[in-house]
């Protein structure tokens, strides 16, 4: 309880403080907020659940492109139809999600990892080759965020604090979901699946669920990102995106929700911020890596006491 | 799309293929021996391709450029072996994580060093030429790859067969406990083994460097590309990297010549169904 007041209080101020920031700051603020929205999904994988998901950009960037595609081929998602895209941004991502599950919940350890990546790869694929969908290498380029109720999204500020909201209710909805009895026979599984498959449980159903729920919260996530940058590319979806939110979640506190926003928080800063202001950024990228790994097993959160739940 | 096409297709497929098992091979080595998920894989090639460059400026010798830039990335790895992934222990996540971290790294000091340009490595001019058979145009250095992929397969299944160190190495892929019982320094095995898959990813990295390039970027390229051949082919053995990679050269060729929309989802897709359906791999052993 304490930790999600201190979370609710900072995210109170940022809000508070963020007509103040300069636009570039709000963006790097909402790229923090969505792909936090993104590493919660993660960490009901790999920190409620121990499957290390090396795929996760795949929903977001079904979300992504799906809104893309239906703001400019269709012209839909742009007043308030925006609430109809993102019921279908996350219905895609738990789609996608409940399709590639059938394939990836078989498999364990190691072979989790590849099989995601794999999967990863094939909307990579068709991202980046089904030109007449896609726009191949180039992406699809959005012509304006969506105005309803007499707000307009295209503006910066607007838009952080609807992802903000977004951000949050995600937040709570995870939070609920692994505060029930569900997320603690997840929880269950992670330390020894073989016995609580021995106590009853349809341990394949729990992961799958748990699955698709993730991929939903990717789904979501991709909406927001298409219209967060205006431009949607294979590169949103390529292995190191989806390497990238692993660290976040390692990096913040697996099982903790709240870590995967600092993880995500930190990279955004170095891949967004730092890159722009000297070249050698990506040296303290990769650094942050492999001392995470090698100092950190338990993330940031960790280091406070009684960090993981 | 008369026979030529499908025989230029299967010349292409296999000669990529060729490339694809030098790169997949050490890769899948490294797995079998250390279980290691080795994501810095595709920045050996590539820091191959970039070393052989700085050689031949320096020296002019194309044919030095090879034992240079595969030896001097096997130690890069070695070092990486002893200092970081040993203490490590086994635990794929975190493998993963330091090893991507050390692919950004690598790829920095690659920018840092060698540019962003697209740079070719131009093989000496006796490779350059082609020749006709049966009326087909085929580039000698196609036949080269091909041969020298050829080369090193057999040299390393020798290796692994019939020698002394391979049947250790056997003996670690098998049962690394067992192994330590009966006196075989399995940790010596791994640096020997990791140090050999850097050393096979470079030497990829330089002869791939005539025909896809060497420019940054490429590393993350072609490291799925392996990891669905080792995958298709089982995660450790040899026989079925060299399986995988024609498997994967040729539907690659054939996959952007036919159905250019999906070329990279049947690469990946099948990737998927053999890890959904047979994890081990088509001749991966349990």
């Amino acid at each position: 309880m304490n930790r999600i007041a201190i979370l609710l209080g900072v995210l109170g101020i940022v809000a508070l403080l963020a007509p103040f920031a300069g636009p570039f700051v709000i963006l790097l603020l909402a790229h923090i907020l969505v792909l936090g929205i993104v590493a919660m999904s993660v960490d009901l994988l790999l920190g409620y659940t121990g499957l290390p998901s090396l795929g996760q950009a795949a929903y977001l960037g079904v979300g992504a492109y799906l809104t893309a595609i239906l703001a400019t081929k269709f012209g839909v998602g742009l007043g308030w139809d925006f609430w109809l895209v993102i019921a279908l941004g996350m219905a895609a991502g738990a789609a996608t999600a409940a399709f590639f599950g059938l394939f990836a919940i078989r498999a364990s350890g190691v072979y989790f990892l590849m099989i995601t990546l794999a999967l990863g790869m094939c909307v990579w694929g068709l991202a980046y080759r089904w030109n007449s969908l896609t726009g191949g290498d180039n992406g699809i380029n959005m012509r304006g965020r969506p105005s309803f109720a007499g707000m307009r999204l295209a503006d910066d500020l607007t838009f952080f604090y609807l992802v903000l909201a977004f951000f949050i209710a995600s937040f709570f909805a995870l939070h609920l979901l692994v505060s029930s009895p569900f997320g603690k026979s997840l929880v269950g599984i992670r330390e020894r699946e073989l016995r609580m498959r021995i106590l009853g449980y349809n341990t394949w159903l729990h992961k799958y669920i748990a699955f698709v729920i993730a991929g939903a919260f990717g789904g979501l996530a991709g909406v927001l990102w298409a219209h967060l940058n205006g431009i949607v590319s294979p590169s949103d979806v390529l292995l190191p995106a989806s390497v990238d939110v692993l660290l976040m979640v390692v990096l913040g506190g697996p099982g903790t929700l709240a870590g995967g926003l600092i993880g995500a928080g930190v990279v955004v800063f170095l891949r967004d911020y730092l890159a722009t202001v000297v070249p050698w950024w990506q040296y303290v990228l990769g650094t942050v890596y492999v001392l995470t790994i090698l100092y950190m097993p338990s993330g940031i959160m960790g280091l406070f006491k009684g960090g993981k739940a | 799309m008369d026979a030529k096409f499908w025989l230029i297709q299967i010349f292409n497929g296999v000669s990529y293929g060729a490339l694809l098992f030098l790169l997949a091979s050490g890769l899948t080595l490294i797995f079998g021996v250390m279980r290691i998920v080795n994501l810095s894989h595709g920045a050996y090639f590539l820091l191959g391709g970039y070393v052989a460059l700085t050689v031949i400026k320096a020296s002019g010798s194309w044919l030095l450029a090879i034992p240079i830039a595969a030896l001097a990335v096997a130690a890069i790895g070695l070092v990486m072996e002893r200092i970081f992934l040993r203490p490590l222990g086994f635990d794929p996540l975190r493998q993963v994580l330091l090893t991507v971290g050390f692919a950004f790294l690598f790829q920095q000091a690659a920018l840092d060093i060698w540019g962003g340009d697209n740079l070719i490595i131009q093989p000496p001019p006796t490779l350059s030429h082609s020749v006709v058979v049966g009326g087909l145009h085929l580039p000698i250095y196609r036949i080269f790859m091909i041969a020298l992929a050829a080369a090193i397969g057999l040299a390393l299944w020798f290796a692994m067969e019939r020698t002394r160190i391979g049947a250790m190495v056997r003996a670690t892929v098998d049962d690394a406990e067992m192994a330590r019982g009966v006196g075989i320094d399995t940790s010596r095995v791994s640096m020997f083994i990791f140090a050999l898959g850097a050393f096979l990813a470079a030497l990829g990295g330089v002869i791939g460097g005539a025909f896809l390039g060497v420019y940054p970027g490429l590393d993350f390229e072609v490291l799925p590309v392996a990891f669905a051949v080792v995958i298709i082919g089982g995660m450790g053995s040899l026989a079925g990297a060299a399986v995988g990679s024609m498997l994967v050269g040729l539907a690659d060729n054939f996959g952007k010549a036919l159905f250019p929309e999906v070329a990279y989802f049947s690469l990946y897709a099948p990737m998927v169904l053999i890890l959904a359906m047979k994890p081990t791999g088509l001749l991966g052993r349990e």
